[in-house]
């Protein structure tokens, strides 16, 4: 875990945070414990929760019900200016009046630190996000990705022991993206704060995270390592919103100890893992097939369940080749295949094995 | 022969890009043709009577510049422009603030009561005044029939009178820009300026008001420059001693008939405010008021 030497961060604990609007449910009993240096992230779709989670630890919104604890003490009933939890904008909420220098000086000189100190900590704080030399601009004379880390500096300079980062990267384009996510993660390992991310790219989630929590409909839907999620989603809209995947609904045969077979009308039946933990499926039962984990051809033949279907598209992304391949008159189910495994690409219309592995086949979702 | 193709193309740019331009000129010919007509003419026609009585001469000027009486006005006016604008500002940044910070029902509401006297005749809200103010008006009858006073107090004619109706009329001139700045201004950078340790108080000292200067400035201006030729309310709701230089214009007009010496103290009135639009271009500029970002 991202601990650094310094160990600047704080444990994070939320407890039970629920925000009502009338009968809207913004968040419902969220409970997480972060780790003191952890790189959490909240990720969900707009309206998950997650963003007013953020708002909630940071002050700006009052919560329903629950507590906030920062090292144990509790910070729900105090106002947003004492609560020392910097925080980096969606937008940046750079003050356009003050100079690079000025925004950056601007919570040193709240907490009245004597002017020689606050311009070497302005400095070391430009030098740490490579911004020296861009002190006497104005925010407007910078392009996103400075103004980017005029507020990451402005939010680390008086060296708060939280982070909340509410979708910082959203403003950015897609190359300006990929470095600052480096950088992001460079900064954790130097500064030492907890920080928490909020974010609905799952991308960035999955790279930038030591863990992650999964907001949906303002709950809690898995809490876990980017690894966790990613191959061992605990239910349906895990498995749907992380990475790419097929979901497979199926009618359900027979349970036996490890596994459970089930037949999806058209295509035949096929055997899915059965994960402890999970209830086990009486009438049917869907399960994630991530598109890497679809074999073609020659990998197919010797896979759990094989069958026959058609090319239908394939889009070529660089790295790898995408089929969208049909196996029944209702069912398509999409593969990802590098193009290291496979150099030549099968143009649409051609027949082939279709096959995958019951180890692949995770269950998400019993009834 | 590459390079020739791209000179050729940018020689045309240049010439579609200039005829575009001319013709949206084309469509401020109407406007310009009606101001120019109905307003520049008429106006130097008059102007031009300061410098020409038939001859050219500038006796007008030395007698605006050396009798005591309309240099003293001047000031005097001067003098109420500014308190009137002093008080419009204590008035109106609150109420532009609270426009600013509440939202639905409540601003539609308020931003409504600011407008309505903003659309009523001045001359209605003149006479209002005269029937609150008078020596039988709301108040002094209230007063008496309470038994605090005895005789009707003078409320009417005197230069708190004035700086009353001047404030009530101008109040809208200053609040409305000082709102339209500080409805741009983003609701998150005092947000920023709390998460970075700021109280309410220090946030809005450090953050919002230096943002919402431009707006204060443009409402200055605008009732400072309305207040100095303003002419209805000190005629009206004034005593002899309140006589503002608009005022002495239009008795030079139509009791005096001397449209030469109307025209000369016109003129210094007009010189004044370009000055002062000016200085306050130079001081803070103008385009700021519009919405642009100065450097």
């Amino acid at each position: 875990m991202g601990v650094s030497e310094t160990r600047l961060g704080a444990r994070v604990e939320l407890d039970g945070l629920c925000k009502y609007y009338g009968d809207f449910v913004a968040a419902d009993a969220v409970s997480l414990d972060i780790q003191a240096g952890e790189f959490m992230t909240f990720l969900g779709p707009s309206g998950s929760g997650k963003s007013t989670t953020l708002m909630m630890i940071a002050g700006f919104t009052i919560p329903s019900a629950g507590d906030v604890r920062l090292d144990g003490s509790s910070i729900i009933s105090q106002p947003v200016h004492t609560r020392n939890v910097g925080m980096v904008f969606q937008n940046y909420a750079l003050f356009p009046h003050l100079s690079v220098e000025r925004n950056v000086a601007f919570p040193l000189e709240m907490r009245k630190v004597p002017r020689n100190e606050i311009a070497e900590r302005v400095k070391r704080a430009l030098e740490l996000v490579r911004l020296d030399g861009f002190a006497e601009r104005r925010p407007k004379q910078l392009s996103g990705g400075q103004q980017q880390r005029v507020a990451l500096a402005r939010a680390m300079v008086f060296e708060p022991p939280v982070l909340l980062l509410d979708e910082p990267l959203g403003a950015l384009d897609a190359k300006l993206r990929e470095e600052m996510k480096f950088e992001l993660k460079q900064l954790h390992h130097k500064v030492g704060a907890t920080i928490l991310f909020v974010t609905h790219d799952q991308e960035e989630a999955l790279t930038l995270s030591d863990r992650i929590a999964v907001f949906n409909g303002g709950r809690l839907a898995q809490v876990g390592s980017p690894d966790a999620l990613y191959n061992a989603p605990e239910n349906r809209f895990v498995a749907d919103f992380i990475g790419e995947t097929n979901l497979l609904e199926g009618k359900v045969d027979a349970v036996r100890d490890g596994s459970c077979r089930v037949t999806i009308e058209g295509v035949g039946a096929m055997t899915g893992n059965l994960r402890d933990g999970f209830e086990k499926p009486t009438n049917t039962a869907t399960y994630t097939l991530r598109l890497e984990n679809v074999l073609l051809e020659n990998e197919a033949d010797g896979a759990d369940n094989v069958f026959d279907g058609t090319i239908e598209e394939f889009l070529f992304v660089g790295n790898a080749r995408k089929y969208l391949i049909r196996l029944s008159p209702n069912l398509t189910i999409t593969a990802r295949v590098s193009t290291q495994r496979q150099s030549n690409g099968l143009n649409p219309g051609t027949n082939i094995r279709v096959g995958w592995n019951t180890a692949d086949m995770l269950l998400v979702d019993a009834k | 022969m590459d390079l020739t193709a791209n000179a050729l193309n940018a020689d045309e740019f240049r010439r579609l890009n200039r005829r575009e331009q001319w013709v949206q000129m084309n469509f401020l010919v109407p406007c310009l043709l009606f101001l120019v007509l109905f307003f520049f003419v008429p106006l130097a026609m008059f102007l031009s009577n300061a410098f020409f009585d038939p001859g050219f001469t500038l006796e007008h000027f030395e007698k605006a510049f050396t009798r005591p009486l309309y240099m003293k006005t001047l000031v005097k006016t001067l003098k109420l422009s500014l308190t009137t604008t002093i008080v419009c500002v204590i008035l109106a940044y609150p109420v532009a603030f609270v426009i600013t910070h509440t939202s639905g029902k409540v601003k539609t509401a308020i931003l409504i009561l600011v407008l309505i006297p903003f659309w009523t005749n001045i001359l209605v809200r003149m006479f209002a005044w005269l029937a609150i103010l008078g020596r039988n008006g709301v108040i002094n009858s209230n007063l008496i029939a309470i038994g605090a006073i005895d005789e009707p107090i003078s409320l009417l004619y005197n230069y708190f009178a004035v700086v009353l109706g001047m404030t009530h009329y101008m109040l809208p001139f200053m609040i409305l820009p000082i709102y339209s700045v500080m409805a741009a201004i983003p609701a998150n950078l005092t947000d920023a300026a709390a998460n970075l340790g700021a109280t309410p108080f220090r946030a809005f000292l450090r953050v919002f008001l230096p943002l919402s200067l431009p707006g204060v400035g443009a409402g200055c201006l605008l009732v400072f420059i309305l207040s100095l030729g303003f002419f209805i309310t000190p005629a009206l709701m004034g005593g002899a001693k309140d006589t503002m230089f608009a005022q002495i214009i239009e008795i030079q007009i139509n009791q005096m008939l001397n449209w030469g010496f109307a025209a000369a103290l016109s003129t210094i009135l007009l010189v004044l405010t370009i000055i002062l639009y000016l200085i306050y271009d130079r001081l803070l500029g103008v385009d700021r008021i519009y919405g642009k970002e100065g450097h």
